[in-house]
């Protein structure tokens, strides 16, 4: 597997340290790990930065994790990049939401870091 | 002023066995994210509660959740999500109690048909120390589970507004 960048979006610092260590463990080679702690923050990520792999919260203030996948089709560097939602909402509605706005994957809190391995492979092209 | 048991005591049937859910959802929380296991505390414990967690749950459940702990308890929690020694956890303690705090909340309501679409989370709000007070505007009744991880305290009330 080519080393990649990705874009952890999560209001917690210490999810976020957990989903960078849960994609070492995957065996995932991160070229380089950005971070935001909201969607907004993100898209200012974004506007600098190339990823090849999205991973975000839903719940976050100032901008949630719906409307930020809502607005990457238009933004450049995010192109390609698959976006899995990783959240506390774990009803289908939430679940319809997320991959009607354009993600491709969701994992519910609490997670393992297998399941972060098994959603996150395949997306990157590898067999989990 | 009554004790959860009293308020309780007057709905028995409106959340008849929410408490064993709410313990599952506990013990699924670390289980999955700390690889621990919560046990039962055999006897009360003098370990100060002195870190509380709370999530507030508006629509079809309104209400608190809290989760309360020891100071070290929460180090070691901490320590164990991140994956470092305790000795080396900061200010990151509160962010990762509040974090559990949210998935206890999260996982909870999705186990209970209905809530997990009709009910929403705020952010966690984390409070240190254990001079306080918390004053809720009616008699609303209280779930809570006390469980006991490694050797510490750990109580989990969830206060149901309607």
């Amino acid at each position: 597997m080519n080393s990649i960048r990705v874009l952890i979006v999560d209001d917690s610092s210490v999810m976020r340290k957990i989903l960078e260590r849960s994609l070492r463990q995957a065996g995932v080679e991160l070229t380089s790990a950005f971070q935001a702690g909201n969607g907004a923050e993100a898209l200012a990520v974004l506007a600098e930065n190339q990823v090849d792999l999205i991973l975000c919260d839903i719940n976050m203030p100032v901008m949630d994790g719906l409307e930020f996948v809502k607005q990457l089709p238009g933004v450049e560097n995010a192109k390609g990049a698959p976006v899995v939602m990783i959240t506390t909402e774990g009803s289908e509605s939430h679940v319809v939401q997320a991959l009607s706005a354009g993600a491709k994957g969701y994992i519910r809190k609490p997670f393992t870091p297998e399941q972060v391995k098994d959603h996150v492979l395949p997306l990157l092209g590898v067999k989990a | 002023m009554r004790t959860p048991n009293e308020v309780l005591g007057e709905k028995p049937s409106v959340h008849e066995g929410w408490s064993s859910v709410l313990e599952v959802a506990v013990r699924e929380v670390f289980e999955l994210m700390l690889g621990c296991r919560l046990t039962v505390p055999e006897a009360p414990s003098e370990e100060p509660l002195d870190i509380t967690a709370m999530v507030g749950l508006a629509g079809q459940l309104c209400g608190v959740m809290s989760i309360q702990c020891s100071a070290k308890s929460s180090a070691i929690m901490a320590s164990k999500m991140l994956g470092v020694d305790p000795d080396q956890i900061g200010p990151e303690v509160c962010d990762a109690f509040g974090e559990i705090c949210n998935m206890v909340a999260g996982n909870f309501k999705n186990k209970i048909a209905g809530l997990g679409e009709g009910c929403m989370l705020s952010v966690p709000t984390v409070i240190t120390g254990n001079d306080y007070s918390l004053h809720s505007v009616t008699d609303s009744p209280v779930l809570e589970v006390r469980l006991q991880f490694e050797s510490g305290p750990l109580v989990i009330s969830l206060q149901i507004h309607n």
